[in-house]
Order: C-alpha cells, then sequence, then structure tokens
C-alpha cells in the first residue's frame, strides 16, 4: 500500500505491530500484550489523523495512485454491467466508461470518467481525461437511458477535460456546454458522485442531476490548487495554499450548499476497502434514488431547475 | 462496388476446400470438407457448423444462412415466419432478373433475402429479421424492403423488440430507385417505432455495406457487429481509386467501427443470444428497486 506523507506516522505503527506479530509467532517470547497496547495506540492515532486531514491532504488522498475507479465501484455496486461503446460519430473515449446495468434489480444507466490503473491504461484513457467524443459518448448513452426511463448514475473522477489540439478541433467546449444544457432536461432520475478529484468544467459534464453527492476524500473545484496557485501567486508550488484557499472538499462544499450531502469513507480512504466503500456509497445512492422515482416528470425537472438556481452568493 | 463484393465472394470454390491430396484419395465428397480463409485449416463442414461456423482453430466467423442464424437464436420452437410468400417483379423489366432471382430461391430454399417473424429469445418475444448473404448478395429490393418494414409494424403492434441481423451488399440494382428508396421507407417505418418507445438492435454481420449499412443496419438503439465482420459505405477499392491512398489492413472492419466509435460493442457468436437476452431483459417494463 502507498502510503501518503501526513498519514506516515499510523503506517510506521502499522508496521512495527506486524513486526512484532511476526516474533511472536516464531519465535517463545509472547509480546501479545505489548501488541495489544500498541493496537489501540494505533486506533487512537489512526482517529487523530484522519479525521483532521487539511485540504491538501484530502487532495493527495484523492489523487492516491490506487483509490478506487468508476470500474472497480461499477464490479461492486451493480449487476450484470455491460459497457458500451462509442459516440457514433468520430471515436470511442476511454477516459469515460458507460453502460447498463442492474442496481437492486432495476435497470439504470450509469457513466463515469475512468482513470487507468497502470502507465499503459493510463495512455488509453488518457488518464481520465475526455476528449469530446468522450462526452457526445456520455450524452449518447443518457439520451438512451432516457427513451428507456432508466435512472442515470454519474461517477465523476476526472482532473479536467484533456487539454490538447485535436479535442480543441472537435469542440471541446461545445461537447461539455452541449452536456450541461441537456443534462438539465433529462426526464429520468440522475444522480452525480464525485468519487475522486472534479477537476473543473471537465468533471461537470457529468454533473448536473437531481443530487450531486462527494466521497468524503473527494475534491471539486474550478481549477487544480497547482493551477490556482499559478495565477493567483504565479507560483506552482504553493498549491498546498490555493488547496486551503479555493473551498473545494466535500465539507467546504456541503457548506456552500452546492452538493447534497457527503458520503462517507473508509478510514483511511476509499482504498483500503473497496467493497466497503462501495456499501458506503450505497447507503445513501438508494434512498436518494427511491425518494427520486417518486417524482413526476415535471416535479423531477422543476427541482433541479431550482437546485442549480439557488447557487451562488449576492448581495443587493 | 456491389460488384465489387460480389466478385470477391463469388468464387465458392475458395470458400469450400480444393480438396487436399490425402482427402481426394480418400475420395471425400465435395462439401463435406471446408478451408479457413483465413487459417487455411480444413476441417469438417458438419463439426463447423456445430461450432456455429466459428473456425475451431482462429475463430473467423463464417457466413451463416438465416435459417442457421434462427436455430442458433431463437427459442427452439417458438419461430413464426412472417410473409413467407412475398416474391419481387421484374420492375425495370430488367433483363434475366426474375431468372435470377429464381436460382437463388432454388438455391437458399427462401423466397428473398431476408427471413422475418416473431419468436422467442430465452423466453423474451421478440420480432426478428435476418438477411441471407447467399440471396442475391443480400441486396434490398421492395421485397425485402417490404417484409423488414411489416415486421417492425408486427412489432411496434405487438410491442415487443426489433431485432435485424444484416448481410447485405447493398442495394438491388435491378430494381434501380426502388431500392435505394427502401432505405428510407425502413427507416421511416423505425423512427414511427422509436418514437413509441420501441427498442431496435442491430447486429451487424459480414459484410453490412451500402445502402444497408447506411440505413436499418445503423439506426439501432444498440449497434454491434461480429468479429471482423465488413461494414462500410463505400467499397474499398473505390475509396483508393479516390484517394489514391493504399487502406489500412482492418480498414472497414467490426474492430476498426468499434474503435471509431460506431459500434456498441463486437460480440462473438458464441456469446451473441446471451448478451442480446441480458439486453432484453435490461429493457423489461416496470424495474423497481429491491
Ligand atoms: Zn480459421
Amino acid at each position: 500500500m502507498i502510503g501518503l506523507e501526513f498519514e506516515k506516522p499510523v503506517l510506521e505503527l502499522k508496521g512495527k505491530i506486524a513486526e512484532l506479530k511476526e516474533f511472536t509467532s516464531t519465535s517463545d517470547v509472547d509480546l501479545t500484550e505489548e501488541i495489544e497496547k500498541l493496537e489501540q495506540r494505533l486506533k487512537k492515532l489512526e482517529k487523530d489523523i484522519y479525521e483532521s486531514m487539511t485540504p491538501w491532504d484530502r487532495v493527495q488522498m484523492a489523487r492516491h495512485p490506487e483509490r478506487p475507479t468508476t470500474l472497480d465501484y461499477i464490479g461492486y455496486l451493480f449487476t450484470d454491467f455491460m459497457e458500451l461503446h462509442g459516440d457514433r460519430l468520430f471515436g470511442d473515449d476511454g477516459a469515460i466508461v458507460g453502460g447498463v446495468a442492474k442496481y437492486h434489480g432495476m435497470p439504470v444507466t450509469v457513466i463515469g470518467h475512468q482513470r487507468g490503473r497502470d502507465t499503459k491504461e493510463n495512455i488509453k484513457r488518457t488518464f481520465g481525461m475526455p476528449h469530446p467524443e468522450g462526452y457526445r459518448k456520455a450524452l449518447r448513452l443518457m439520451n438512451q437511458a432516457v427513451k428507456f426511463k432508466r435512472p442515470i448514475i454519474c461517477l465523476i473522477d476526472t482532473k479536467g477535460a484533456y487539454p490538447g489540439k485535436a479535442a480543441e478541433e472537435r469542440g471541446q467546449s461545445e461537447a461539455i456546454a452541449k452536456n450541461l444544457f441537456e443534462m438539465a432536461g433529462m426526464e429520468v432520475p440522475v444522480i452525480c458522485i464525485v468519487i475522486g478529484e472534479g477537476g473543473s468544467g471537465g468533471a461537470l459534464a457529468l454533473g448536473i442531476g437531481d443530487k450531486l453527492f462527494m466521497l468524503e476524500n473527494s475534491t471539486y473545484s474550478v481549477i487544480s490548487p497547482e493551477g490556482a496557485a499559478a495565477l493567483l501567486w504565479k507560483d506552482a508550488a504553493q498549491a498546498k495554499r490555493a488547496a486551503e484557499t479555493m473551498k473545494i472538499t466535500a465539507g467546504d462544499l456541503k457548506e456552500l450548499g452546492v452538493i447534497d450531502a457527503i458520503i462517507p469513507e473508509v478510514s483511511g480512504g476509499a482504498h483500503r476497502n473497496v467493497a466497503q466503500q462501495a456499501a458506503l456509497i450505497d447507503q445513501t445512492l438508494k434512498p436518494a434514488l427511491e425518494e427520486l422515482l417518486q417524482l413526476s416528470v415535471p416535479e423531477l425537472l422543476g427541482e433541479r431547475y431550482m437546485k442549480y438556481k439557488q447557487i451562488g452568493e449576492y448581495t443587493l | 462496388m456491389i460488384k465489387d463484393l460480389f466478385n470477391k465472394q463469388k468464387p465458392k470454390k475458395k470458400k469450400y476446400a480444393t480438396i487436399p491430396t490425402e482427402a481426394s484419395k480418400q475420395d471425400v465428397p465435395e462439401g463435406i470438407m471446408q478451408k479457413c480463409p483465413k487459417c487455411k485449416k480444413i476441417m469438417y463442414t458438419k463439426e463447423l457448423k456445430k461450432n456455429l461456423n466459428v473456425c475451431m482453430q482462429c475463430g473467423h466467423h463464417h457466413g451463416m444462412t438465416a435459417v442457421e442464424r434462427r436455430d442458433s437464436f431463437i427459442d427452439e420452437g417458438t419461430f413464426q415466419e412472417f410473409d413467407a410468400g412475398l416474391t419481387s417483379t421484374n420492375p425495370l423489366n430488367f433483363p434475366g432478373y426474375l431468372e435470377k432471382v429464381d436460382v437463388d430461391k432454388q438455391k437458399t430454399k427462401m423466397n428473398e433475402a431476408v427471413l422475418t417473424g416473431v419468436g422467442r429469445v430465452e423466453g423474451f418475444e421478440t420480432v426478428v429479421a435476418i438477411m441471407d448473404a447467399n440471396f442475391r448478395m443480400g441486396s434490398m429490393g421492395s421485397v425485402v424492403g417490404e417484409k423488414i418494414t411489416r415486421a417492425i409494424e408486427e412489432a411496434g403492434r405487438r410491442g415487443v423488440p426489433f431485432i435485424i441481423f444484416t448481410a447485405s451488399g447493398g442495394a438491388r440494382m435491378q430494381e434501380g430507385v426502388l431500392s435505394l428508396m427502401q432505405m428510407a421507407k425502413t427507416s421511416v417505418a423505425l423512427k414511427r417505432f422509436s418514437e413509441n418507445g420501441g427498442l431496435i438492435i442491430s447486429v451487424m454481420t459480414h459484410p453490412t455495406t451500402g445502402g444497408v449499412s447506411a440505413s436499418f443496419a445503423s439506426l439501432g438503439d444498440y449497434n454491434f457487429a461480429e468479429p471482423g465482420a465488413l461494414i462500410g459505405f463505400a467499397g474499398r477499392r473505390i475509396i483508393e481509386q479516390t484517394i489514391h491512398e493504399k487502406l489500412p489492413e482492418d480498414f472497414q472492419t467490426a474492430e476498426f467501427l468499434l474503435k471509431h466509435g460506431q459500434l456498441d460493442a463486437v460480440i462473438h457468436r458464441h456469446e451473441m443470444k446471451e448478451k442480446i437476452a441480458f439486453l432484453l431483459d435490461i429493457h423489461q417494463q416496470g424495474g423497481e428497486l429491491a
């Protein structure tokens, strides 16, 4: 398991406990009491460290190389997933995956950003940063969901839309804009969950819905902390400071009234136990979907409209 | 373009094995053995058929007749055919046209290049249209257009999905513009069916080209293809002559189309029924959170 800077004391203590356990099992010396003591200390230490994470710690957690991806969660949350490819226009973007599946027995359409788990896969998936054809594939699948009256579930996890020449030539802006526009009118429940990084417009293009949730250690921002630091203070090294200033954590967004709820994470981060994390997502997702399924289409669209109308702060 | 395909397909002997010397010595009658055009393996036709015409060695998907397709896809004993009596006329008085149609009728025991009907797929009632490339290259004339349109309408009346397996060289030249207009007719029927919530699944098999690829084959809510199938609008040779460029090896294959965003998935024939039955299940009405 790859450890982050701030959690080093936890990992060191864990290592020590493992060592003692190994020693106990291979020698006559009984260290059970000692181990118990250390384990209690570990519990307290974990609580202290993971419950007082700074925004920058959370940025690291959201970017953790072992953080579960969309396809990881799909495997746990749904049954019978069938991936569907292509925008029917230009290509099939591996940075977004989507398809049909069953959620507690109900047919749904699920779509999400997809990072690679290694360099080779990351190159294929352009590090989870979509091109226009990714957004157009997503829109195609959403329209299909509406035709067949299936709820839509979007998992958000991207540093942002891919910054490239080809992406601009094919209309990156138009592709993102069209999704925001069309998602506003989808006549089925749409639930969006930020599972990792929510990077700007590239994240938002899968993010207009009736409910928006964030995992505890995910982030959602108009620009990356590095980008913000470069713009604000002409110094990308000030990213940590930017992370504190920009209000990008789940807690911040809840306070700002942008998201509906925070989905708690497994202690130490989602990657410590994907199955358990999926169960935690399920606990929020299922009641939310049940609630939305009670609404008529005009009610659904009316509430979605008001949800976005009320965002913003101003004074007369 | 049609001609290109036709010529490619025409040397039947290519498809059947030129009986190897040992085989000839054993006096194996023609048709009992078959040679895979891809890996050149010679195998028993019977065994190949048992394997749904998929090469046991390299996985190459050989052609299938409409009847073979039906038997591999529709639950046994559930198929009822539609419009078995519709037959072509000769609207342009094209010399020799009806004679050619008659030859193919004898050869395939079909009335035209598409077989339509209703049946069950793992229990789900479905209207299917299955094209047969052995009948006039699966080209689309008035009868093909009418049979497909009627099948779509029947799916609408029954409120069941419409599934089409395409295999076609394109337009039926001998019916001229009436052939072209079958693209329009079938597409108009699909639009109405779709507007009423109808589910359309298209499975493109080798070859799906020209007017068929540019109409109902591409209009599924889900567009699938079999591995290695040739799918495209214009013929390879025409494109090469026009752009003065050599085209890549995989040009216009199912895999090429998948990469370029045109297909939802490429599905192996052995998994076809299971995967489509899964989709039919997903589209049953009244799902509830359990
Ligand atoms: Zn072979």
